[in-house]
């Protein structure tokens, strides 16, 4: 945060993005290319780029606030990694952020003050991010900044926000804060603050490409995307890894990696087979990757975790195996090991009725024989 | 003394149904277990053959839930012997006794199997919970099916299950209630052999030619 926009967003709302971009020696031709990919990113077609470059021109900065509750700060992590646009862009020009834990330079009650202005001066404006699950469980005390808890903060900043978006597979459904035995109640944004409007995008960490396709639409739409059942944009979240994955012909052709390190592997074969949970997770890692667009799990080699799914951690391991550990078994035995099992006592069961009916003659049905 | 009567008991939907779903049993179960644990089958990445065996799957798929409705439609036109009634037969005092004696025949306590036409008491309970099993199969099957096209016709109406089950649970459902039934088909096997041999009704050329010999008094 600096003097830029630092207290209050709303004072120097007048100056368009590109002004501001100019004085940080932000080209306009990387702005533009910054609009082509937030275009691309949103899958609206290319002659919206245009549209987009106006429409970041003119609009008013939003004031936003970053909450941080029970994470580790990945979601930060990203954000300050993007790569379009860079850290500065996003943070300090395009969105005026006057809260955010890890990178404010106000501390204590000062910066709460902060919190506390952009609530009163900002009533339905601003947005909302969260980072981290919110635990309920003992009131919430569990997680407290400046004294109070994160649900009842989150309850207060979320309800009075414009829109309210989750970054992250914490924020967004619990994360592995939730994880069982789940000792703090975790949950996530959502299930913390019923009845607002939350933007669920989950990752581990959050892609903060899409984070910027997200703000971008808003900003260009004066409204929040299309969302599925679970809140996650379709834009972001519409398609599953597996159907727009880089090895998906070695899965219809049938090639698989089955040992790591194995020929297959070395070959850029199919991960399925060794755990991989692309075909369970919706997510556009395949097409916007991470670290500017550098590479992601599955292109270097080792199948997707499904970090962006529900109970991830709960339902997603074990990693390297297809199917989950059947509950009541041992940790070793998968579900086609109970399975035949079921089938071979079951063969067993009656193939001993069989023999004991054999031996018995006289048990049929009365006067057969004459008939 | 008694009579031999042949008595058609089989409609043609009944048994349509039954060879369609042990059929398309063996064809799901054998290519389900090759998308389960698939290992490398393929020379050249041109070759298709998970894209074949998934394609065999979720056709046959679509047949067999054809197959399971068609049955459950005709429990409620068809005759006695199909009617939903043949399946429930624990709600009366009457079909839980018959249960039970049927039950004790295969304990070994009673010597004589239980006189009946149709299906017997516990077989009939018995396919109730090997039905509800098939819709599970048919839900699970293309609730996960439906994932290629979110807010498809399959998935609109199977999409839901994601909410209740997580999607990992959802597959382990499948493959599990797939072992239940390769166990129930063992089951069955034995029991309509042993029934052949000691009923005596012709009970295994019944579910081919639809005509069983009751015994009536004469």
């Amino acid at each position: 945060m600096d003097e830029h926009s630092g207290g209050h967003g709303n004072g120097n709302g007048q100056a368009s993005i590109s002004q501001l971009l100019e004085e940080r020696g932000v080209s306009r031709r990387d702005f533009l290319k910054f609009c082509s990919a937030m275009t691309a990113a949103l899958a609206l077609p290319a002659t919206f780029a245009p549209r987009v470059a106006r429409a970041l021109d003119e609009v008013k900065r939003p004031t936003l606030v970053w909450l941080e509750y029970q994470s580790c700060t990945g979601d930060t992590e990203a954000l300050l990694r993007t790569a379009n646009p860079t850290v500065a862009e996003i943070v300090l020009d395009i969105l005026s952020v006057d809260y955010a834990e890890t990178i404010m330079a106000a501390a204590g009650h000062l910066a709460e003050e902060n919190l506390d202005k952009v609530l009163k001066d900002e009533k339905g404006k601003y947005l909302v991010v969260v980072e981290g699950a919110i635990p309920m469980k003992d009131g919430g005390v569990y997680c407290c900044v400046g004294g109070r808890t994160a649900l009842d903060r989150a309850r207060e900043v979320c309800g009075g926000a414009a829109a309210t978006i989750a970054v992250g597979t914490c924020a967004s459904f619990g994360g592995i804060p939730a994880a069982a035995p789940n000792p703090t109640g975790a949950v996530g944004v959502r299930d913390a603050v019923p009845g607002v409007t939350v933007v669920n995008m989950p990752g581990c960490p959050l892609n903060a490409d899409n984070l910027s396709a997200l703000v971008v639409h808003y900003l260009v739409f004066g409204k929040l995307p299309e969302l599925d059942a679970i809140g996650r944009p379709l834009f972001a979240y519409g398609k599953r890894i597996h159907d727009n994955c880089e090895r998906r012909a070695h899965f219809d052709a049938g090639q698989y990696v089955e040992k790591w390190g194995d020929e297959g592997h070395r070959n850029g074969y199919c991960l399925y087979h060794m755990g991989c949970k692309g075909p369970e997770t919706f997510h556009n890692c395949p097409t916007q990757r991470y670290n500017e667009k550098t590479s992601w799990p599955v292109g270097s080699g080792h199948g997707c975790a499904g970090c962006s799914e529900p109970q991830f951690w709960d339902t997603m391991t074990p990693f390297y195996r297809r199917l989950p550990h059947v509950p009541g078994f041992g940790i070793e035995k998968t579900a086609d090991r109970i399975g035949v099992g079921v089938a071979v006592a079951t063969a067993a069961v009656f193939g001993a009725h069989g023999v004991v009916s054999a031996m018995r003659h006289k048990d049929t049905s009365d006067e057969t024989k004459e008939d | 003394m008694r009579k031999l009567e042949n008595r058609y008991v089989w409609e043609v939907p009944v048994r349509a149904t039954h060879w369609i779903n042990m059929l398309s049993i063996v064809i799901l179960s054998v290519t389900g277990l090759f998308i389960g644990a698939a290992t490398t089958v393929a020379h050249s990445t041109s070759d298709y053959t998970m894209g074949w065996v998934r394609f065999v799957h979720f056709t046959t798929g679509y047949i067999f839930a054809t197959s399971v409705v068609s049955r459950i439609y005709w429990s409620f036109v068809g005759n006695r012997y199909a009617s939903w009634r043949e399946f429930v037969p624990f709600v009366t005092a009457d079909g839980r006794r018959r249960m039970m004696q049927t039950f004790r025949y295969y304990l070994f306590i009673d010597r004589t199997p239980p006189d009946v036409v149709g299906h017997n008491a516990l077989a009939g309970a018995t396919y109730l919970l090997v039905f509800l099993l098939y819709l599970l199969m048919v839900l699970t099957g293309f609730a996960l099916y439906g994932q290629y096209a979110p807010g498809g016709v399959v998935s609109r109406l199977t999409g839901w299950l994601f909410l209740v089950i997580s999607n990992q649970g959802v597959r382990l459902a499948h493959h599990l209630t797939m072992w239940l039934l390769i166990a129930f088909a063992i089951h069955h096997v034995y029991s309509a052999w042993l029934m052949d041999v000691k009923e005596k009704g012709g009970v295994i050329s019944s579910i081919f030619g639809g005509y069983k010999s009751i015994r009536v008094k004469g």
